[in-house]
């Protein structure tokens, strides 16, 4: 059964152009694959290295030195959500921040909530220091997250 | 100085700042039009007279970066932006490319211009969605007034191509090596040098690496020219043959217990306690800085005692600091234990270290656990004297590593066991730990 949607081999056929080799694109299809089934399965590994000319392998030995992509056991809740702990962060409450989320979302940071909805991870600065402690969602920064913060925002990405 | 004004934040919180027609309207643009009208080579010589250095931390002379290039190349030439701005404390690029990221363009145009470089592959972290999102509908505004592409801007033979790549959460891709590495698709591992990228970059061939900001800085001297730029700043000094100068305007972000946290724009040379009292309300609650980091996390620490360092590229380095960095300013107040400072700045490193050379892969994980374990009241006086022979034997200054990232590892390692070894020495003694109730629950790892 292939993993890869019609939609999902076109995307990633276009940015071949842009590049000079085909394995450029394997992060840019690594993305279109995780934003769309929220993990990379082996099966779209290898299907990624046959539209790009690559051996499975090749593919795998990328992805797994970007912690950022999951596999099919750790696969993603609808929403990821990074709190920073790195130093400006931290001087302003980011480790309490992330503590606070784990005590709400009975979560360890890594993990999903059992609805599904949201995956808790700690984060390395995200470059949003003038507004510590900051969190990533998916990938919009939000700043200045007191309690309070923390609250509306689980309570909107619970929705 | 006193009558210094902004030009690379002046059309930040300005309505529409990041639309082509606005850019345009406040004066965008004319900086291109100037170079293009030189000679490539005279574009190049400019930049050079100009004497800007790169603004990504090593400050190395743009201009002459430039020329490292091989001279009549019939081949394909490449720049790479490196916006994978993730230096702790770091966000200067950011503010640029989500409210300005047309100001970042046309520097990219220009370095294409000079460079003959036909592509340029922007390289931009992941956590920067909303910039993402800014430059491509910035991209997308130059492709359709054929400003990009081929003969861009009506320019005859001016062939320019410019694709956002993102990177996927790893601080090694801002090693230049490291981003050529993860743009060609492969593991970010920096590479042997040399070759270096201008002879041997991405996919082979000649590459240029700048910083967005660097880029920003070519437009302003393009329209305003070179003496206004070399106006600001501090001049080389004359009893320095090497030293060219830190010239022209920089923005410093300013974060940690300051009253107003943020990124500001000033001449390079303004004191440390400038940026801090001047620019950013001074320290919070009344309290004084215990230390200030002055460019991220790896330039180590300045003491009070030291804030009177000038921020160019030279003074943080005769301070005992590695150097300016990125001008990215920490403050820690005096009520923070440096146990818990440098732990998380071990933690970092070694959660960053791609793994590639063994003693920084090591080092940066055993100088987290020994930090780890005298944050729980288990330390010995021993450790201290083992932090530092870890930190002094990581890098590339030792010569055992391919990279930078073990000496900015080192950096802040190496200055806390000169500057604040008294402070370790007193907790170790105390038998205190400084283990919270609440990280228990937050353990974890991804």
């Amino acid at each position: 059964m292939p993993v890869l949607t019609d939609a999902m081999k076109q995307k990633i056929k276009a940015y071949i152009p842009r590049y000079p080799s085909k394995q450029a694109v394997t992060l840019p299809a690594l993305h279109i694959v995780q934003d769309e089934l929220r993990c990379v399965p082996q099966g779209a590994i290898d299907e990624i290295a046959e539209l790009l000319d690559l051996q499975p392998a090749e593919v795998h030995d990328t992805l797994s030195f970007y912690g950022f992509y999951r596999d099919e056991k750790h696969k993603l809740g609808k929403h990821r959500l990074w709190v920073c702990r790195s130093l400006p962060c931290m001087l302003r409450g980011g480790e309490q921040l992330l503590a606070h989320l784990c005590e709400k979302l009975h979560v360890k940071p890594g993990e999903t909530t059992e609805d599904g909805k949201i995956t808790l991870e700690f984060a390395e600065c995200i470059g949003a220091c003038e507004q510590a402690p900051c969190v990533l969602v998916n990938d919009e920064i939000k700043g200045n997250i007191g309690d309070n913060e923390a609250a509306n925002l689980v309570a909107e990405l619970r929705k | 100085m006193a009558n210094f004004e902004p030009v690379l934040l002046k059309n930040v919180g300005v309505k529409e700042s990041h639309t082509l027609k606005v850019y345009k309207d406040r004066g965008g643009y004319k900086g291109l039009d100037a170079a293009l009208a030189k000679s490539p080579a005279d574009v190049v010589q400019t930049t050079k007279e100009s004497a800007l250095r790169g603004r990504g931390g090593a400050g190395f002379p743009t201009g002459v970066k430039w020329t490292f290039l091989p001279k009549d190349y019939t081949g394909p030439i490449y720049l790479c932006i490196n916006a994978d701005e993730s230096e702790p404390g770091t966000f200067n690029n950011r503010i640029l490319m989500e409210e300005d990221p047309h100001q970042v363009l046309e520097g990219v145009m220009i370095a294409c211009y000079a460079t003959r470089a036909t592509t340029a592959y922007f390289y931009i972290r992941y956590e920067y969605g909303h910039a993402f999102r800014r430059l491509q509908a910035a991209i997308d505004e130059l492709y359709q007034a054929r400003m990009l592409g081929k003969d861009a801007c009506g320019k005859k033979g001016f062939n320019c191509d410019i694709y956002l790549h993102r990177g996927a959460a790893a601080y090694i891709c801002g090693e230049e090596t490291g981003l050529i590495e993860s743009l060609e698709g492969k593991r970010a591992w920096p590479r042997i040098k040399p070759p270096f990228p201008a002879i041997e970059g991405a996919f082979r061939k000649p590459t240029v690496v700048n910083n967005p900001e660097t880029l920003a800085c070519l437009p302003h001297i393009f329209t305003k020219g070179v003496p206004w730029f070399k106006s600001i700043g501090i001049p080389a000094d004359p009893s320095n043959p090497r030293d060219v100068g830190s010239y022209g305007p920089k923005l410093f972000c300013v974060s940690g217990h300051v009253n107003k946290p943020g990124c500001f724009e000033a001449p390079l040379g303004i004191t440390c306690r400038e940026a801090i009292d001047k620019y950013c309300g001074g320290v919070w609650k009344g309290r004084k800085a215990k230390a200030v980091v002055p460019g991220g996390m790896s330039m180590g620490f300045l003491t009070e005692a030291e804030l009177d360092c000038k921020l160019d590229f030279n003074d943080p380095i005769k301070k005992g600091c590695l150097g300016l960095g990125t001008a990215a300013l920490m403050v820690v107040d005096d009520a923070t234990n440096m146990v818990d400072v440098l732990f998380n700045s071990c933690r970092f490193f070694s959660h960053e270290s791609c793994g590639q050379c063994t003693p920084c892969r090591e080092g940066t994980a055993w100088m987290t656990k020994i930090l780890s374990r005298i944050r729980r009241g288990k330390g010995e006086l021993s450790d201290l004297d083992q932090l530092a022979e870890v930190a002094n034997n990581i890098g590339t200054m030792p010569g055992t590593t391919i990279c930078g990232l073990a000496d900015g590892a080192a950096w802040p390692v190496k200055n806390a066991m000169q500057k604040y070894r008294q402070d370790f020495v007193d907790f170790i003694n105390s038998k205190k730990s400084l283990i919270r109730q609440d990280e228990l629950v937050s353990a974890g790892s991804h």
